[in-house]
C-alpha cells in the first residue's frame, strides 16, 4: 500500500465529493423537476464552464491513460488522438452551431429529439436514441478501467470481488450525487480535474526529459525497442500499410465524437452561440496537452517502467503504463496528485456519459413509447432513476465481465456512433434524404460494420473476434467481390461502415422519391438554425 | 439585417479555412524523422503544430463570421420592449 499517494488521492477525491453535492445549488433555476436543468444544467453555461465541461467530457480518464498506452505498445500509430482533436474543432464548428441554435428553439435535450422533430419519425429517432445508448455504455465502463488501473496502481489490487471493492465505493459516491445535482456536478466538478490534469502533464512533460537527457535520446530509447520486437506494424513512424488506417481513423473518430450524446449535452448546455464558437478555438489547448501526454508513453519506455499485472484478471495491464511511470519518477505526493487526476478524470465523463444516455432513455424511449403523458417533473425523475441504472450497468460490466470486453464494445461503439451522421448532422443542413433511405443505411452499415469487426482478430493472435478496428484493404468483401484483392494496406472499418451507409442511403431515398413515398413532418423551419441566445422570440428554459 | 436567405443556409467564404487543418489527414507530408526539433522527430512536431493551424483556422473564422450585431449597444441595459420585434430572425 502506498500511504502517501492514498491519503492525497482520497483528500482530492472528498473535495470532488463535496463539490459535487454542493453544486445542485450552484446557480440553480427556480426547479429541478425539469430535463432542461437536471439534464442541461439550466442551458446557460457561459465560456468558461463550457471550456472545462466539454473538455472533462471529451478527454477522459481513459484517453488519458490509454492513448499513451498504445504509444508505448505500438508507437507513431498511437499518435492518431492528436490529428483527431485538431481536425475535430474545425469540422464540428458550423454543425454545432446549428443544432444548438434548433435544439434552443425547439427545446431539444438529445440529437434523437432533433431527428423526431427534423423528420417526424418515430422510428428513425429511436435508431438514433439506441445507438445513442448502446455506444455511450461500454465508454462509462471504460471510464472504470481507468480509474481502476490508477485504483491498482495505489496498491489496491487486490483479487476477485474484494479487488474491485475500491471502484464500488467510488461509483456509488459519484452515482448519488450526479442524481441530486444533474449536469452541474461534472461541470463544477470538471474545474478541478481540468486543473489537476494540466499541472500535472505540464510537470511531467517539462521535468521527465529533462531527467531522461533529452527527447533525442527517448526517441531513441523507442526506436530501439520498436526496432527488437517481432511486430511489423511498430515503429517511431507510420508504414506504408497503416498511413490510410491512421488517416481514417482520425477522420473518422473526429466525425464520429460529437455525435456521441455526452459531447452533445456538453454542447446544448452552453448559453449561446458565441460561447460554443469561443470554444471551438479554446478547446485545442486541451489537444495540444493530449499530444504531450502521448509522448509519455515513450518517455517509459525510456525509463523502463513495465506495466502492473493486474490480479483480478492475472494479465499485465498496459494501461498501468503511465500512472506507473508517475510512481516510479515522481516523490509520492506528486504521484498522488497525478492519480487523482486520472481518477477525477473518470468521475467527469462518466457522469456527463450516464445524464447523456439517461437524457435520450427519458426523452426518445420513456416518453415517446412508455408513457406520452409524462410531465417535465416525471421526466427529470426518470432520468434521474435511468442514470443510476447506466452507472450501475457500467460497474457490473468491469465486475463480472473481462474489461476486454468494454474495450472491444467501445471499439464498435465508435463505428455504431458514426453510422447516425446521415440522420442526425447531414439532416442538419438537408432534409434530402429520405427517412427510409437513412434507416436502410443504418441498417446496412451497422451491420456491416459489425461484420467486419467482428471477422477482424487481435495483432498478437490471441483472439479471433473484435481484435482492431483497421481493416486490410485486401479483406474488403462486397459479395464475394474484392476491389482490391491482395492489398495489405489499411483503412478504418467505421469508415468502410459509413460509406456503405451513405451509398444505401443515397439509392433508397433516390427510389423513394421516385415513387414519392411520404417523407414526414419538418417541424422545424430554416430561421430556427440561427437562433441565439439574446434573440427576444427565445422559447423559455425549463417551461412546460 | 437581411433577412436569412429561404434555404437556411449562411454561407462565407472564410468557411473554406476550416478545411485547412485537414492537411493533418495526408500523412506523406510529415511522416519523416527531420529535420528534428529539441530532438523530437518531424513527425511528431509537425502534428503538434497542427494543433496551432486548428486554433488559427478556427479563430479567423470565428473573427470574420461574426453575427451583427452581437455586442449589446453601449449604455444602461436596454429594456425588453424596446427590442425591434422583427430584428432578429
Amino acid at each position: 500500500m502506498k500511504w502517501t499517494e492514498l491519503i492525497v488521492f482520497t483528500l482530492l477525491f472528498g473535495v470532488v465529493t463535496v463539490l459535487g453535492f454542493v453544486a445542485a445549488r450552484w446557480q440553480a433555476g427556480s426547479t429541478l423537476d425539469h430535463l432542461d436543468e437536471w439534464g442541461l444544467g439550466g442551458r446557460k453555461f457561459g465560456s468558461w464552464i463550457t471550456w472545462f465541461l466539454i473538455g472533462g467530457d471529451v478527454y477522459t480518464a481513459y484517453t488519458f491513460v490509454a492513448v499513451p498506452a498504445l504509444m508505448f505498445s505500438a508507437g507513431a500509430a498511437g499518435f492518431f488522438a492528436l490529428p483527431y482533436t485538431v481536425i475535430l474543432y474545425p469540422l464540428a464548428f458550423m454543425p454545432l452551431l446549428r443544432i444548438w441554435s434548433v435544439s434552443r428553439s425547439h427545446g431539444y435535450v438529445t440529437p434523437a429529439d432533433f431527428v423526431r422533430g427534423r423528420y417526424g419519425s418515430r422510428a428513425l429517432a429511436l435508431l438514433v436514441a439506441i445507438t445513442g445508448i448502446v455506444a455511450t455504455m461500454p465508454y462509462i465502463a471504460l471510464q472504470l478501467v481507468g480509474l481502476e488501473a490508477v485504483l491498482r496502481t495505489l496498491g489496491l489490487n487486490g483479487s476477485g470481488v474484494v479487488g474491485h471493492l475500491p471502484l464500488l465505493i467510488a461509483f456509488v459516491i459519484l452515482a448519488v450525487y450526479t442524481y441530486q445535482s444533474g449536469l452541474r456536478a461534472p461541470a463544477l466538478i470538471a474545474f478541478v480535474k481540468d486543473i489537476l490534469v494540466y499541472v500535472v502533464i505540464i510537470v511531467a512533460v517539462v521535468y521527465l526529459p529533462i531527467k531522461l537527457g533529452g527527447w533525442s535520446s527517448i526517441f531513441g530509447a523507442a526506436e530501439a525497442k520498436f526496432a527488437a520486437t517481432p511486430a511489423p506494424g511498430d515503429g517511431i513512424l507510420l508504414n506504408a500499410n497503416n498511413q490510410l488506417q491512421y488517416a481514417t481513423l482520425a477522420l473518422g473518430s473526429a466525425l464520429a465524437l460529437f455525435l456521441y450524446p455526452h459531447s452533445l449535452t456538453g454542447v446544448l448546455a452552453s448559453r449561446g452561440r458565441k460561447v460554443i464558437k469561443r470554444n471551438m478555438t479554446a478547446l485545442p489547448a486541451y489537444s495540444l496537452l493530449l499530444g504531450l501526454l502521448a509522448l509519455l508513453g515513450f518517455v517509459a519506455i525510456a525509463a523502463g517502467t513495465a506495466p502492473i499485472t493486474n490480479r483480478a484478471t492475472g494479465n499485465p495491464d498496459t494501461n498501468t503504463i503511465i500512472p506507473n511511470l508517475f510512481e516510479q519518477q515522481f516523490p509520492s505526493w506528486f504521484a498522488g496528485i497525478a492519480f487523482a487526476a486520472i481518477g477525477i478524470g473518470a468521475l467527469v465523463p462518466a457522469a456527463i456519459m450516464s445524464i447523456a444516455a439517461a437524457n435520450l432513455w427519458t426523452r426518445n424511449v420513456y416518453k415517446e413509447f412508455i408513457h406520452q403523458r409524462a410531465t417535465p417533473k416525471e421526466e427529470a425523475r426518470q432520468a434521474k432513476l435511468a442514470s443510476l441504472v447506466v452507472k450501475f450497468g457500467a460497474v457490473a460490466f468491469v465486475l463480472f465481465i473481462d474489461p476486454q470486453f468494454s474495450i472491444d464494445l467501445q471499439l464498435i461503439g465508435g463505428v455504431m456512433i458514426l453510422q447516425t451522421l446521415p440522420a442526425v448532422a447531414i439532416a442538419l443542413y438537408t432534409r434530402w434524404f429520405h427517412i427510409w433511405g437513412l434507416i436502410s443505411g443504418w441498417v446496412v452499415g451497422m451491420g456491416w460494420g459489425m461484420l467486419i469487426l467482428f471477422n477482424i482478430p487481435s495483432a498478437d493472435g490471441k483472439r479471433a473476434h473484435f481484435g482492431a478496428s483497421a481493416l486490410k484493404l485486401g479483406e474488403l468483401n462486397v459479395f464475394g467481390w474484392h476491389p482490391f484483392g491482395g492489398s495489405t494496406v489499411q483503412i478504418y472499418v467505421g469508415f468502410v461502415a459509413l460509406v456503405a451507409n451513405l451509398v444505401v442511403a443515397v439509392v433508397v431515398t433516390a427510389l423513394a422519391r421516385r415513387f414519392r413515398v411520404f417523407n414526414g413532418t419538418d417541424q422545424t423551419n430554416p430561421a430556427d438554425y440561427h437562433v441565439d441566445e439574446d434573440d427576444k422570440k427565445l422559447r423559455a428554459i425549463a417551461a412546460h | 439585417m437581411a433577412p436569412p436567405p429561404r434555404t437556411g443556409i449562411r454561407w462565407s467564404w472564410w468557411n473554406l479555412l476550416l478545411l485547412v487543418p485537414l492537411v493533418l489527414l495526408i500523412t506523406p507530408i510529415f511522416n519523416r524523422t527531420g529535420p528534428a526539433l529539441f530532438g523530437m522527430p518531424f513527425y511528431y512536431w509537425f502534428q503538434l503544430a497542427g494543433v496551432v493551424i486548428g486554433v488559427g483556422a478556427t479563430s479567423v473564422v470565428f473573427a470574420m463570421t461574426r453575427d451583427r450585431p452581437t455586442p449589446p449597444p453601449p449604455g444602461p441595459d436596454r429594456g425588453v420592449d424596446t427590442l425591434d420585434e422583427g430584428a432578429r430572425p
